[in-house]
């Protein structure tokens, strides 16, 4: 497991040091998440039947989308994209570590590092400064109930997990594209829509409800962003994890499968 | 040469590099016509959910999403050399363009047309082509329209040419510009009214999108304001794009003025 600790904790602290652009980062980020409540809460008053989730709960909705958008799968490795690129990967095949375990353990720090620059000042505007300033409920609120707090906890290490699994094979396709562009953007559109980031799963149709929770997607957002607020609760929260768990290990299989497809074609040139 | 005959020899050489990588171009084009499509998915889905906002309905809120869809991604398209200036200036490139004898601002145009926002155009004249089947149209409403996306695109420039500027004290053109471009557009795909008030003032007075989209756009579904603008504002407030853009361009001189180059 140590070289795995190693890497992740190396790219950890590179990634850490991009401090300035984090700040600005953050207020545009809070900037998007008023918007959006604003949007949301002109819906809410217009509604004629009671919404599938309660404002409140939508609210938290929005502002964990804000603090943990970086955890999402948005783009592939740059680096790997080199390395791949340069003929650099021979170096990492020559390590005595797993190279898909690398690759995971690279994804995991740049899920980490940027989010958590990111969230507590977010998390200090949207869970104390909006009360202060008259603006309760579009707060975030904590957790309803201890068990929603340990679920979150729970479901948000298994969207990591999964997160980064999509992240692996993202990588992966550089193997055989040049750019991986085209299939990135495929990835991120689907994140988006599918996720709950553009709008929360919940407000679509209620005939798109079974296939939407049942998407890898879901994992990523949705799930974990329920369970925190209370909307999935009780026996339910453990096959929400479930789900999550059971995707990342066919992402995982999928992608070490690829990986070592992918290899094979590598060709590195030169001495 | 004129200005605009230089431009558009720039411009030409610019489409020219650009068309070399006819499929992986005609991928992009085709994908992020799918992202932003599915954009406008959430819209309707939401629109499907609760049947209005505020009193507005699906057919009228594209009007609003499809003038600055359409708008934003024009300016993104002429505008792409001062959205990637704080690179040219880390680099010290700006020093070739100030020793040449035409404008800064002519040449940071001309740097590149882009084209692979095309998609992102046509998501936006499609959903302008839907909410424009429920307008009664005139000569004077199709001359607003054009007067409004033009408006726009000179509002949305001057934030451009105002990012660029900022980064003669900065370097790192800072990601909070992204709250004014894309948060402007975000904002301004609804009716203004539905906002609080510090932020519709924001974006009337400051930087004056609601003039270029909202405003205009009540004159287009002859709505009256909910917030009470006189019937002359909707008609003359895509003036504000161009008086804004001036002003920005007199920052800029300034930002030039303050330059001082990076060395060799």
């Amino acid at each position: 497991m140590t070289p795995y600790l190693a890497i992740i904790s190396a790219r950890f602290r590179m990634l850490l040091q991009y401090r300035a652009a984090a700040i600005a980062g953050v207020a545009t980020q809070i900037f998007f998440g008023l918007v959006l409540i604003m949007v949301y809460d002109a819906f809410y008053r217009s509604a004629r039947a009671a919404p599938p989730m309660a404002f409140a709960q939508l609210a938290s909705y929005v502002w964990l989308g804000q603090l943990l958008l970086r955890m999402l799968p948005w783009h592939a490795d740059s680096e790997w994209r080199d390395m791949v690129r340069s003929g650099a990967i021979a170096y990492e095949l020559c390590r005595p570590v797993d190279l898909y375990g690398f690759v995971f353990a690279r994804e995991v720090a740049s899920h980490t590092a940027p989010t958590l620059l990111r969230a507590l000042p977010m998390l200090v505007f949207a869970a104390l400064v909006l009360p202060l300033v008259g603006l309760d409920a579009w707060r975030l609120a904590p957790p309803p109930t201890l068990a929603a707090g340990a679920g979150f906890a729970a479901a948000l290490a298994s969207s990591l997990v999964l997160g980064c699994a999509f992240g692996v094979l993202l990588d992966n396709a550089l193997l055989w594209t040049v750019s991986g562009d085209g299939l990135v953007m495929l990835v991120t559109t689907s994140v988006t829509f599918f996720s709950g980031m553009l709008i929360p799963l919940p407000l679509f149709p209620d005939w798109a409800q079974r296939a939407l929770g049942w998407s890898p997607f879901a994992g990523l957002v949705d799930l974990p962003f329920r369970i925190y607020s209370g909307h999935i609760a009780g026996a339910e929260i453990a096959s929400a994890i479930a789900r999550q768990l059971g995707w990342t290990l066919v992402l995982v299989v999928f992608g070490r499968w690829l990986l070592g497809r992918g290899l094979r074609r590598v060709v590195v040139q030169g001495g | 040469m004129s200005w605009f005959a230089l431009y558009r020899r720039y411009a030409a050489a610019s489409l020219r590099g650009q068309l070399q990588y006819r499929a992986s171009f005609a991928l992009i084009v085709l994908a992020t016509l799918l992202q932003t499509g599915i954009e406008f998915v959430g819209v309707w889905a939401l629109f499907a959910r609760f049947g209005q906002v505020q009193g507005w309905r699906l057919q009228e809120v594209a009007l609003f999403y499809g003038m600055i869809s359409v708008t934003w991604s024009l300016c993104d398209a002429i505008g792409r050399g001062f959205d990637t200036f704080d690179r040219m200036l880390k680099q010290g490139e700006l020093d070739r363009l100030l020793l040449r004898p035409r404008s800064t601002v002519l040449q940071l145009l001309g740097q590149e047309l882009t084209l692979r926002r095309a998609g992102r155009l046509l998501q936006g004249a499609a959903v302008l082509t839907y909410a424009g089947t429920a307008i009664a149209w005139t000569p004077a409403k199709v001359a607003l329209l054009v007067a409004a996306i033009a408006g726009g695109v000179c509002a949305f420039l001057g934030l451009l040419v105002l990012q660029a500027t900022s980064a003669f004290w900065t370097i790192e053109s800072l990601e909070v510009w992204n709250a004014f471009t894309y948060g402007g557009v975000t904002m301004n795909q609804y009716p203004l009214a539905i906002y609080r008030s510090w932020l519709r003032d924001l974006f009337t007075y400051v930087i004056p999108l609601a003039c270029v989209c909202y405003l205009p756009g009540l004159a287009l579904l002859d709505r009256s304001d909910p917030l009470g603008a006189p019937e002359v504002a909707r008609w003359l407030a895509p003036l504000a794009g161009p008086a804004f853009l001036a002003l920005c361009l007199l920052a800029w001189r300034g930002g030039v003025r303050h330059y001082q180059s990076t060395g060799s």
